[in-house]
């Protein structure tokens, strides 16, 4: 390049410039190419190590029978995949209405430095991993559960059951439903709730009218984001589901959810290839769940935030 | 009638309240209270390393799943965030299309709902395929895949929420993109920390991932090609252990473990309050 009047020192500064630009602006193409080739590489990997099983049992009978007996040669996971279901709505279920109401007392009606000081705790909170979770609920909760069935209800159970894994769950999501919910409902204009007050709302019709169709979007990703984690959560859920692979007839008996099929199999899996690549396939029915509810999520919220805008 | 239900809410709200902080405070006060006591009885246990039979009561401690985990995490954060600072950068205006920055989010998005035990599956296959066993460095890369969504996420939000004005005036005075992209990391420091913590808080207390990737050894790990474990699993494997003294020596490793993340977080938002000073504005 070629300047006039411009001394070659300030020239050739200039473009070693330039250079460096090129060349982080390749480095960070090579970066992101690499998330592409992860999620394409998942894919293939999982279809490839599943194949060997697809290959010699039809697909409906791997999804739709419940009798996972690996010395038989039988590998229906249709009980993990219910399980699964069962759990993660039960514990959304309970989960979303009391996460909510938490969060909008906090946002709402709470002072200011109460607000402050809980939501911090909240969002430190949501920093505990599952394992202790799962650790809590095994050793404090399920004896005690076991025994109060019994006493109350007359319904015997181990306490390692769907109700428990269920609640592990509704624990576990409880804080990064409440702190996002906080964080989207205070992220909203102060003159939103004047206006709904001055129209002679109380404070929950304005609630209920106003802030939660602004803050929908924000809201329901909240959600989201808490039902992924319930749905591919392992460990804590492995820890107190008791891991028996039928279908269970009521909350309180031992079931399995995908992943928890997944981690109680590992043991064997590396020995027997069939039973090997018969995860695999569980694991691929697991993601493809999770991309599609992903997907939807994504859909459904950008809807939301075009008509509910305000 | 309006005002009934008014009253209604109220006490649905402050019992909601009730019921979320009292069972996460149950899990606190349980893990922090037995895991206090039973590191009071045997401090020694945090510091030695397992004997030969210590899953089945022998006598022994955890101190290679915490020597494990830090190994694992440390780099593997640091790793990622350095591809998340270089991808977040990338989805920029300046540097690709509206177009293609939205595809690579809703690919991270995707990502970051994937489950970690996928992940483990994931790496799990590539080892076999090399038929090596589980190691240091497959554990490694594979919390590099849970952290760099998490991480991507924050820093791209943070970057994104720098002010026009302050782009417009660097490239004004004639800087590159390089240069101007130095100035908005520096912009957002705060949002990176927050984004980096929360990223390695995960990666701490996965197990799914680990369990593997990297298995679950009772032997001190010596390098990047050597077996270990982490302290997740370890309180996975201790929880459903037979004999009491090893149970509570999960609650010990959990205390652990909950201790460092308390600490994390801590420090996290002193960063935080430290670096804001290179936020104009506000």
């Amino acid at each position: 390049m070629k300047v006039k009047g411009v001394s070659k020192k300030v020239v050739n500064r200039l473009s070693f410039r330039l250079v460096k630009d090129n060349i982080s602006r390749k480095i960070m193409i090579v970066c992101t190419s690499i998330i592409f080739l992860l999620f394409v590489s998942f894919v293939v990997l999982l279809v490839l190590k599943s194949n060997l099983v697809i290959s010699e049992y039809s697909i409906k009978e791997l999804l739709f029978s419940s009798f996972w007996e690996p010395e038989n040669h039988k590998y229906g996971f249709f009980s993990a995949t219910f399980g699964t279901f069962i759990v993660t709505i039960f514990s959304m279920l309970m989960a979303i209405p009391i996460s909510i109401l938490a969060a909008v007392y906090i946002a709402e009606y709470s002072p200011y430095k109460v607000r402050r000081y809980l939501s911090s705790f909240i969002d430190v909170l949501a920093g505990i991993p599952s394992v202790v979770f799962g650790l809590c609920m095994l050793l404090g909760f399920v004896p005690v559960f076991s025994v109060l069935m019994k006493k109350w209800f007359q319904i015997e159970t181990t306490g390692m059951c769907l109700f428990t894994a269920s609640i592990t769950l509704t624990v576990m999501v409880f804080p990064i439903i409440v702190s996002l919910t906080v964080e989207s409902l205070r992220a909203l204009p102060v003159e939103l709730r004047e206006i709904s007050l001055s129209l002679g709302s109380t404070k929950w019709q304005m609630i209920k009218k106003t802030l939660f169709k602004a803050a929908g979007p924000g809201i329901i990703s909240a959600i989201l984001l808490g039902f992924g984690r319930a749905l591919g959560e392992t460990m804590a859920v492995a820890m107190v589901i008791g891991s028996k692979n039928n279908i269970p007839t009521s909350l309180f008996e031992s079931g399995q959810t995908l992943p928890s099929l997944i981690v109680s199999s590992f043991g064997e899996m590396m020995s027997v290839p069939e039973e090997q690549s018969a995860l695999f396939f569980v694991a691929l029915t697991l993601f493809v769940l999770v991309t599609v509810s992903n997907i939807i999520a994504k859909v459904v919220n950008n809807k939301l935030k075009k008509r509910w805008r305000y | 009638m309006r005002y009934l239900e008014e009253k209604i809410v109220k006490i649905l709200m402050i019992s909601s309240i009730f019921a979320v902080l009292g069972s996460l405070l149950f899990i606190l006060f349980i893990t922090i209270s037995r895991g206090w006591v039973s590191i009071k009885e045997n401090p020694g246990i945090i510091f030695s390393t397992p004997g030969p039979r210590y899953l089945l009561g022998g006598e022994g401690g955890f101190f290679h799943a915490i020597a494990g985990s830090l190994y694992m995490v440390v780099p593997s954060t640091i790793i990622s965030l350095i591809l998340a600072c270089l991808i977040a950068l990338f989805l920029q205006s300046e540097y690709s299309s509206k177009r293609v920055s939205e595809i690579i989010r809703l690919f991270m998005d995707i990502l970051w709902g994937t489950p970690s035990i996928i992940y483990g599956l994931f790496v799990l296959t590539i080892l076999i395929s090399f038929h090596q066993r589980g190691c240091l460095l497959a554990g490694i890369v594979a919390l590099i895949f849970l952290e760099l969504p998490i991480i991507t996420r924050y820093v791209d939000e943070s970057i994104s929420s720098t002010p026009k004005e302050l782009k417009e005036i660097a490239y004004s005075m004639g800087l590159t993109r390089v240069e101007v992209s130095k100035i908005v990391l520096k912009y957002s420091t705060s949002g990176i920390i927050a984004g980096v913590l929360i990223g390695l808080g995960r990666a701490l207390g996965d197990a799914a991932s680990i369990i593997f990737t990297t298995g679950a050894a009772s032997t001190m790990p010596k390098g990047l090609f050597s077996s270990g474990t982490a302290l997740p699993v370890v309180i996975f494997q201790q929880a459903s252990s037979f004999y009491p003294s090893v149970r509570d020596h999960a609650y010990a490793a959990a205390f652990i473990l909950i201790i460092i993340i308390l600490v994390l977080s801590i420090t996290s938002r002193l960063l935080q309050k430290k670096f804001s000073k290179y936020t104009v504005g506000d």
